[in-house]
């Protein structure tokens, strides 16, 4: 199973003058932002945001079936409540810190604190660590059946700007302007870290989704950085594709696009990522990446499902892909194949699944089984 | 006054067509217009007032465009199978083209025609992908003449091969503003701003427009579709608006409720049977009418229609040129029939609607003439004429 895999043996290739001499490791080619060494235990240490609701106990899952598959990684646990400071929402400092010495992050979901002023804490997150794009491979799982067994999507979604630039006003009482922003910079460094991302899982063909008939230069601008970045990757196929027949074709026959990397701004990203992830079942059972120029961040992207937090039901299915997805990011390959396999070796065989995939074991049980797979693998 | 009074007469006729049938392509009612004529009359789908529309020697006039890609072949099986049903329709057609100039005399002519006959038939016009100031006609046409509101139905068809069963639902989407405002700058080289424009205004038009169009038709809920968590003002401003209408409408006992962008896409592809009408801005709209197509079997079988206070154009509700199978005789003719079918029913030809309609729901049914996008192995012209021969 190859689709979780983030990274192939390292790779450079040239800086490009336009981004300049920036660290923008994954996006240029050193391969990605991690660089992180072993300590003198020989272990690599990772943060670990446990997160809100039911994160505790998926995260602790995790750590569970890391140790018993014996990874070389220490965790460093943060915590990431947020405050206000100046007016902006940040992070604590030891946190923010944390994740830029490891570079790497594994995070369960967030609640955003309600009440005025805050900032969504993922889109913090982003803003902290720049992290730029946004991986979402989604992949049909045997043993969780729905009307779509054909499903093996990778899409990446610009992650800092488009509709989410955050820049909206009111112009006069009942008028609304929101901007969507489309600079080139985000758009090749996107585009750059998506051919990378492709040919690196071995899928040599590109595929920009855009609306760039209805809005021609902000679309335009994101669809032309792509077509000039594929000029450096002439082994890889690029094409691009209209947002509503990407839609139209991927619900009709995921198929299609199986055999593709798809990249697209941030709205479309966000809404056909969710998209995708509900063929195969729900945001329960997909991984997903943020990748930066600080860091990288893996997380679990459903709720925090307060109304089962504490009680032992949890599924960790999505947390435990997003770690294997950075365990090849960390290049620590074999690890990741072994703990991919006892996880869908245990969703497959059914016999203890937790409630949301159909089945009746506590969260502790599926973890049980998943580390006894371990061996059998 | 008279909009309470209208409402309340809807009211009081709503009720839920139970077991509707396949042969009903169902659901259009003209409602912008009502607002200022409340037709009271008994019947449930309130009848259409005919003077509105130009009608000669008992014939209506129809502008008819037929657009870009399939839109030659699926309008002119609309034609053939309107001529052999003997529908009472004349068409003043044009055949302009994404392409040409908007300066061009023929687009002039038939926005002309449009406005003189306040109701078309078209196929899409194909829109290049340039930075010229060439914008879409489709969205051009529908700007200038204001014409608000998209209406497209969402259902499985009997005989069409489809992932999903039981999905029906009603989906209605703002035409105007929002994401397709057109207004975009470089401010700075590659610095791109596009604004997306959202007013209270034409918000509570189509919140209203949803509403009443749930009310008429015996639909029992109203989602909003939107993405308020991030967009605070902007589709906030929209849902906000779409709340208030909804207090209004508290008793028709209606149920509202709104859904963020990105889990509606996630529950239409796994459990499409909970959605029943759908409101939403622009690009939305666009988004989730194509994988509502593509839930019950693709664009080809998607009728739409665009209301405007004055008129209506009937288009196929996913707007796909189909520029790779133009003239290949392959071309689904099914969304531009049934958007014929409900312009039939919007003129207050109910008769010819259910005749045609029935016939088309048979042809697919009995599966002998199928076209490639169905699973079958026909081309547009056999289909047509076995809708034909069903009539």
């Amino acid at each position: 199973m190859s689709f979780l895999r983030l990274h192939a043996p390292f790779r450079t290739i040239n800086l490009t003058k336009r981004i300049g001499t920036r660290s923008l490791a994954t996006a240029t080619g050193t391969s990605h932002s991690f660089n992180s060494k072993k300590n003198a235990k020989g272990n690599y240490t990772v943060t670990i945001i446990p997160g809100d609701g039911i994160g505790p106990e998926i995260s602790e899952s995790v750590k569970r079936i890391y140790s018993a598959a014996n990874v070389p990684i220490e965790w460093e646990e943060v915590n990431v409540v947020p405050y206000l400071k100046d007016g902006k929402t940040v992070i604590p400092d030891e946190a923010s810190k944390s994740v830029k010495r490891n570079t790497v992050a594994l995070k369960g979901p967030l609640a955003t604190p309600i009440g005025k002023g805050h900032v969504s804490l993922n889109l913090t997150l982003r803003r902290t660590f720049n992290l730029f794009a946004n991986v979402r491979p989604c992949k049909s799982i045997v043993g969780y059946k729905t009307v779509y067994d054909d499903v093996d999507t990778v899409l990446i979604r610009e992650n800092t700007e488009g509709e989410y630039s955050g820049i909206e006003h009111l112009v006069v009482d009942g008028v609304v302007q929101s901007i969507k922003l489309i600079t080139k910079v985000a758009s090749e460094r996107c585009a750059r870290y998506a051919f990378q991302h492709a040919r690196d899982i071995g899928r040599n063909h590109v595929t920009a989704v855009h609306k760039a008939n209805i809005m021609r230069m902000s679309d335009g601008l994101f669809l032309d950085a792509c077509s000039e970045v594929a000029k450096d990757f002439p082994d890889v196929k690029f094409d691009d594709v209209l947002l509503d027949r990407a839609c139209l074709h991927i619900v009709q026959d995921p198929s299609l696009y199986s055999n593709v990397v798809m990249v697209m701004p941030n709205l479309y990203g966000d809404i056909l990522s969710d998209m995708c992830a509900g063929l195969i079942g729900g945001l329960g059972l997909t991984p997903s990446g943020n990748i930066g120029r600080d860091a990288s961040i893996f997380e679990a992207v459903h709720g925090t499902a307060p109304d089962i937090a504490g009680k032992d039901l949890a599924n960790p299915t999505a947390l435990l892909l997003s770690s294997i997805m950075m365990l090849r990011h960390m290049r620590l390959n074999n690890y990741a194949d072994v703990i991919e396999s006892a996880v869908l070796k245990t969703i497959a065989d059914g016999k203890k699944l937790t409630r949301d995939l159909g089945g009746t074991a506590s969260n502790t049980d599926f973890t049980n089984q998943i580390i006894s797979n371990l061996e059998s693998v | 006054m008279l909009r309470t009074l209208f409402r309340k007469h809807a009211l009081a006729t709503a009720v839920r067509k139970e077991g509707s049938s396949q042969t009903e392509i169902h659901h259009f009612i003209k409602l912008a217009r009502n607002y200022s004529t409340p037709v009271l009359n008994s019947s449930m789908i309130p009848h259409v007032q005919t003077s509105d529309f130009t009608k000669y020697g008992g014939k209506y006039t129809v502008t008819l465009i037929p657009g870009d890609g399939i839109g030659q072949e699926t309008t002119s099986a609309v034609k053939t199978v309107f001529k052999a049903a003997n529908v009472p329709i004349e068409w003043e057609q044009f055949d302009v083209t994404g392409t040409s100039n908007e300066e061009d005399a023929l687009f002039k002519k038939s926005v002309e025609s449009l406005k003189r006959n306040n109701v078309a038939l078209k196929g899409i016009l194909f829109t290049p992908i340039t930075k010229l100031a060439h914008s879409s006609f489709n969205v051009s046409i529908r700007k200038n003449l204001d014409i608000y509101a998209s209406l497209v139905l969402i259902k499985n068809v009997r005989g069409c091969p489809s992932r999903h069963k039981d999905v029906d639902f009603a989906l209605i989407r703002e035409n105007t503003e929002g994401e397709y405002s057109g207004l975009e700058h470089q401010s700075y080289p590659g610095v791109v701003e596009s604004l997306k424009i959202v007013t209270r205004a034409k918000t509570e038009r189509i919140a209203r427009f949803a509403f009443d169009y749930a009310l008429k038709n015996g639909r029992k809920k109203i989602t909003c579709v939107h993405k308020a968590n991030i967009m605070k003002l902007g589709d906030g401003l929209f849902l906000n608006t779409c709340r208030e209408v909804a207090k209004e409408y508290e008793l028709t006992g209606i149920k509202f409720e709104d859904m963020i962008v990105d889990n509606c896409s996630m529950q239409l592809v796994s459990k499409p049977q909970q959605f029943d009408v759908m409101v939403m801005p622009n690009l939305y709209g666009n988004i989730v009418s194509n994988v509502g197509a593509a839930l019950v079997g693709g664009a080809g079988i998607i009728p739409g229609c665009n209301i405007g206070k004055d008129l209506a154009l009937f288009e196929p509700g996913c707007r796909h040129v189909g520029k790779d199978i133009q003239g290949h005789n392959k071309a689904n003719p099914t969304a531009m029939i049934l958007s014929g079918v409900m312009m039939l029913r919007h003129l207050g030809l109910d008769d010819h609607a259910v005749k045609i309609s029935n016939a088309l729901y048979k042809t697919i049914e009995m599966g002998s003439a199928r076209t490639l996008d169905m699973g079958g192995t026909a081309t547009t012209t056999d289909f047509t004429l076995a809708v034909v021969s069903n009539l």
